[in-house]
């Protein structure tokens, strides 16, 4: 067991499709963050930024960006990029510097503004870049990927398509109240099913929009905690977790898997190994988690996900998903939040807003779509290129 | 005649009566790359620099698929306007032990897939000009009862 750090404060800009600078949605959330932790921002004494890679030079720099946009106060400054797990790793970059003993006080800022319709590569002929050949040779999507992954499960397990709307369906009424949340609207399995194909056998409505969004978290000591609250929110574990070779599911942005010719595969998948890490580092099990906040990029990939984050065995979402155990009320409810399906992703906010929907749930404060007695989450991601992203906190 | 190029310099072999990827393999401990990786055996416990060319097993059991009903972004370049949707293929290689991504033959929609079916590589054109044919592979089914 790894020594605990207290989120003192967490807060978000609403996700939508505003089309203003990133920068403004992360300096809402900072805001709110450190409003909600009841310190100034000249307290802070350092900021982890999350990268975007879509908005120029400022937003590979987020940390110093946000940190200039709040007045310069000093503070040591860091900007990670993971992919979809950035939030993460910046996260990460402020509990390791507070446990280190180098600082007690953080702030985590992610924010994205992003363009309408797929995500592409950046521009310019890159003959060497996986990212760029994959869109050039195969024309493949993010989507691409999903689809694989979904046509796959249903080979496997006898998924069906109705079982993908029908965790659509639940998300959209987990978010109907989430003033965050970008759609908030109930949906049907016939909707859902009646919507255009997009990357067979997923449509468009078991597909995550992009959006633009900000969240941030106030971090600090146990010590630091103490003086403002009596009982915080704790991160009890972090993974940052990269596969073990040979990895043999198929990733973003590659052409293939690795080969396990001359190496056998690892006892445990990547996808098992993220929270599996934090479980470990934790000394947490899953059986002690009433509450996830996973990466529903695809209804289908949310299924995944309960497997690999240990809710139930290989083969066994459907059901979990059929009995209403991951629904707000049943045993163990998952993306309460809305999830992606109701946010769309805001890449370098995403993984932090996680963490911001669990504390307020671990804390009571999430109002109609509390959690009832949630003491334990976790929030499960993945970041192109092999980013392992999860975070177990506990109160 | 135009002049053929493959897709991407030394992915692959664009004789057309011998189509074939081409990856590297470690002379050391025998780990397969594709695409190719020529600096150093990505086996963590190995780390040779002895990287051959290989070619890789032009067949190949059907793990997954899926489609692009809607055209890619760039730099993806479509084939026709208006676009038309194509099937993508995950390939599962035996000996090799790796799955690799390829496009479906045109004509061979989702609906006509099937995962463990039998696969094999082929060539088509990705992109053309007055005077260069860009060649890539596609993986195609194999037709019942043809011979391996």
């Amino acid at each position: 067991m790894v020594q605990e750090v207290a989120i003192l404060g967490v807060g978000m800009h609403p996700w939508g499709k505003w089309g203003r600078n990133f920068v403004e949605y992360g300096v809402k959330a900072a805001e709110d963050a450190l409003k909600d932790a009841g310190i100034a921002w000249t307290d802070v004494q350092y900021v982890a930024g999350g990268d975007t890679i879509r908005n120029g030079y400022p937003g590979y720099v987020a940390g110093a960006t946000f940190a200039q946009a709040l007045g310069w106060n000093g503070a040591r400054v860091s900007s990670s990029y993971g992919a979809c797990a950035s939030g993460t790793q910046a996260i990460e970059a402020a509990r390791t510097r507070i446990l280190a003993g180098l600082c007690d006080v953080a702030l985590v800022v992610g924010a994205d503004t992003t363009p309408k319709g797929f995500l592409a590569p950046n521009k310019g002929t890159r003959g060497d870049d996986p990212d760029w050949l994959r869109f050039r040779v195969l024309g493949a999507t993010n989507t691409t990927y999903f689809g694989l992954y979904a046509r796959r499960r249903m080979a496997l397990y006898g998924a069906t398509s109705e079982d993908f709307a029908q965790v659509k369906v639940k998300n959209a009424k987990h978010g109907l109240t989430n003033p965050y949340a970008r759609y908030r609207k109930e949906v049907t399995a016939e909707e859902v099913l009646s919507s255009a194909m997009v990357a067979n056998p997923l449509r468009l409505l078991d597909i995550c929009a992009t959006s633009d969004g900000g969240a941030a978290l106030v971090l600090c000591s146990m010590e630091f905690a103490r003086k403002h609250t009596a009982n915080p929110v704790r991160i009890a574990a972090i993974s940052t977790v990269t596969p073990v070779y040979p990895s043999n599911v198929i990733e973003m942005p590659n052409f293939s898997t690795d080969s396990a010719a001359a190496v056998p595969l690892p006892a445990i998948p990547f996808r098992d190994s993220i929270a599996h890490a934090a479980y470990e580092e934790a000394g947490i099990g899953p059986d002690e988690v009433n509450i996830a906040e996973v990466y529903d990029l695809s209804t289908a990939l949310e299924l995944d996900w309960y497997e690999n984050i240990g809710l139930c065995p290989a083969g066994g979402a459907e059901k979990m998903l059929r009995d209403g155990d991951t629904t707000i009320g049943g045993r163990v409810p998952v993306n309460a939040s809305g999830g992606l399906a109701c946010f769309g992703e805001a890449v370098p906010a995403q993984a932090i807003a996680q963490v911001c929907e669990l504390t307020w749930h671990l804390r009571g404060q999430a109002g109609a779509r509390q959690v009832a007695g949630a003491k334990v989450g976790i929030t499960a991601n993945q970041g192109l290129f092999g980013h392992g992203s999860s975070v177990l906190v506990k109160r | 005649m135009k002049t053929r190029v493959p897709a991407v310099n030394g992915w692959l072999n664009i004789d057309p009566a011998h189509p074939r990827l081409i990856g590297t393999k470690c002379s050391n401990c025998g780990s397969v790359f594709f695409p190719r990786e020529t600096t150093r055996c990505r086996n963590p416990r190995c780390g040779s620099s002895a990287l051959v060319e290989t070619e890789l097993s032009p067949r190949g059991k059907l793990w997954s698929y899926t489609g692009a009903e809607y055209q890619p972004p760039e730099p993806y370049v479509p084939r026709t306007s208006p676009f038309q949707p194509f099937a993508i293929a995950a390939v599962e290689l035996a000996a090799e032990k790796m799955v690799i991504l390829g496009q479906v033959v045109e004509g061979v929609k989702v609906g006509d897939l099937k995962i463990g079916q039998e696969m094999e590589l082929t060539l088509d054109t990705l992109l053309e000009d007055d005077e260069t044919e860009t060649i890539t592979w596609k993986w195609k089914p194999v037709a019942a009862g043809s011979q391996a």
